[in-house]
């Protein structure tokens, strides 16, 4: 009981703290806008269409989504840093909750936050000429929401372990760009070079984002926008089903890692 | 043995090869105000860490309140109160918040949370400010915040860490009303650090803590006692046979400074108006110093605890400037 009122106030926080950073707010917006207007304006025209009524800002779009969602994501690793670096985070760790509970309510706060902020990008749609139905908000709610708790415990995995700012800082660079950049948010699946597509099929997070453009750009067999794993195309359940499991055994590392800090 | 509602034996905590607490036992009664008191880096913050279940040590057991602190990690949290030596506060929330926060993780019954919140927050001045972020705080709100936050679940023992370190005097002297007057109405019993001796006065025992290792552990007044006696300086008339006088009497060495006479003695309070009046000879001037804790450490470890203080300048400068491990 204590432990649940516990996730639910580390949720609280992360949630109230957001709301409070407008600055947070709207570079949430800014960044992925500053991406569709200069990629989609710049490479549009020239890169032609994609696939069967599909230009090249409109396959970008639902991959943007993916990408705020990610961003925020991230940011729970970040702020369980600098919680640490700012003292705040032995408030938490005195508090007669289980370290368990912490790193739960962690992973579902900053995994709303990433939520929200993918969904905030949904106000685009118009803009860059995507018809959205409420079936396709009702769907990318849950799944923003998989893709960034997966993320998120891998997060918190890392800062658990990494206790100095500047190393974790570098570590989540070293990883969060590569796995933003190579998840298929900017290129279709298929014509890669041989080395890149095994990187992005390694990549968790290509699941997510493939999941995500499947709801958003509809989900024919024949895409060029689907992961092919050995020689099979990945249907939106399966991908969903990749990110489970790899977010599965995240978080229970993460929690188990976090459990155990000092 | 349950007296004591914090029971230490043996306790050891290694980093490395560095014995940051090096086999110290003791006990602090319930209700008192029991001083850690050492130079920075003797062990003081690594032993609440360990107290209020933030650090394991490496050998040695500790408990509160009956709960040990390593096995019964959850009941000896909610039994404590804490105010660290570097901020814990969420500073891009506001101090309302972080009240709440902590209100709800400590298990304050909502019918009496806003209440008690409110008795906090009037308590240490700050209910006027308590919608405005913490980073608009000045060092001394911000402690006086902490304070606030560790009563607000009403724990059996309250640590406090260097609690006024970095304040100025006055804001130093407010949060020692709101602690000794907290003990007197709720009976909290106060662990408090400190390398402040004027502070560590206020305790109604200590501990001196030197390089990991208890060195002595009593009632300032007897400490001071154990090692040094009352001194006194007197101008009369006639110096010379009151300095005969004295060796007489008093049995005590009397040492010339230029036209005074100093010399110590057991009881100060008792000898003055018996010297005055049995010595016959005219005092113009007359003072008497007790040993300050100052002398107890110097005499006990062979070096000064402000060895230190000369660093805290730049100490302070650097806590501002940004964020300190320990
Ligand atoms: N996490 C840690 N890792 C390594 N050494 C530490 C750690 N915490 C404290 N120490 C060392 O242990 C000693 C005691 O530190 P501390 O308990 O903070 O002293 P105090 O609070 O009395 O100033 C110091 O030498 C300090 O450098
Ligand atoms: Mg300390």
């Amino acid at each position: 009981m204590n432990n649940l009122i516990g996730v639910y106030t580390i949720w609280y926080r992360d949630v109230l703290r957001f709301w409070y950073d407008k600055a947070r707010m709207f570079s949430a917006l800014l960044f992925p806008v500053f991406f569709l207007v200069i990629f989609g304006a710049g490479l549009t025209q020239s890169i032609g269409m994609m696939a069967e009524g599909v230009d090249f800002i409109q396959f970008m779009y639902p991959g943007i989504i993916a990408m705020s969602v990610l961003m925020g994501a991230f940011m729970s690793g970040v702020s369980i840093v600098w919680d640490r670096e700012y003292g705040f985070l032995k408030e938490v760790l005195v508090a007669p909750i289980s370290r368990i509970s912490v790193a739960v309510g962690r992973t579902l706060g900053s995994a709303t936050v990433a939520t929200i902020q993918g969904i905030m990008i949904l106000v685009l749609a118009p803009i860059v000429d995507v018809s959205l139905t409420v079936w396709m908000v009702v769907a990318l709610i849950p799944l923003s929401f998989l893709l960034a708790a997966s993320m998120g415990s891998l997060g918190i995995l890392l800062a658990s372990r990494v206790k100095s700012t500047e190393a974790f800082q570098a570590i989540m660079q070293m990883l969060m760009f590569p796995m933003m950049f190579l998840s298929g948010v900017f290129f279709p699946m298929q014509n890669l070079p041989s080395w890149m597509s095994v990187i992005v099929k390694i990549n968790p997070a290509s699941y997510g984002v493939a999941a995500i453009r499947q709801v958003v750009l509809g989900n024919p067999p024949d895409s060029p926008f689907t992961i092919t794993l050995f020689g099979h195309a990945m249907g939106i359940w399966e991908n969903i089903g990749v990110m489970a499991a790899f977010g599965l055994v995240m978080s229970i590392l993460a929690m188990w890692s976090f459990g155990r800090q000092e | 043995m349950s007296e004591y509602i914090i029971q230490v034996e043996n306790l050891v905590k290694k980093y490395g090869q560095l014995a940051a607490v090096n086999d110290i036992s003791f006990g602090v009664e319930s209700g008192e105000i029991f001083g850690f008191l050492g130079p920075n880096g003797a062990g003081k913050t690594t032993t609440i860490n360990i107290l209020c279940t933030l650090a394991r040590p490496t050998s040695g057991k500790a408990t509160l309140d009956g709960y040990d602190v390593v096995k019964q990690q959850n009941q000896v949290r909610q039994s404590i109160g804490l105010v660290f030596q570097d901020s814990s506060l969420d500073d891009r929330l506001t101090g309302l918040h972080n009240l709440r926060f902590h209100a709800m993780v400590y298990n304050v019954p909502k019918s009496v949370r806003d209440e008690r919140i409110e008795q906090v927050l009037r308590m240490v001045d700050l209910w006027d400010k308590r919608k405005n972020f913490v980073r608009t705080y000045s060092g001394g709100m911000k402690r006086r915040l902490e304070l606030a936050r560790g009563l607000l679940h009403y724990p059996k023992v309250l640590f406090l860490d260097e609690p006024t370190l970095g304040l100025d005097p006055q804001t130093r002297n407010y949060i020692w009303d709101y602690i000794l007057d907290l003990r007197k109405r709720e009976g909290t019993t106060i662990f408090l650090t400190t390398h402040y001796m004027d502070e560590a006065e206020k305790a109604n025992r200590i501990a001196i803590i030197d390089h990991g290792k208890l060195v002595a552990m009593d009632t300032p007044a007897k400490l001071k006692r154990m090692v040094a006696r009352d001194i006194i300086t007197v101008k009369t008339r006639d110096n010379e046979k009151a300095a005969e006088n004295i060796r007489e009497r008093y049995r005590t060495d009397v040492r010339k400074d230029g036209d005074t006479l100093v010399f110590d003695v057991d009881n100060g309070e008792e000898f003055l108006p018996d010297f005055i009046s049995e010595s016959g000879i005219k005092v113009t001037s007359i003072s008497l110093r007790h040993p300050t804790l100052e002398d107890v450490f110097l005499k006990i470890t062979g070096h000064e605890i402000r060895d230190e203080e000369v660093g805290d300048t730049l100490k302070e400068a650097l806590r501002r400037g940004g964020p300190m491990r320990h």
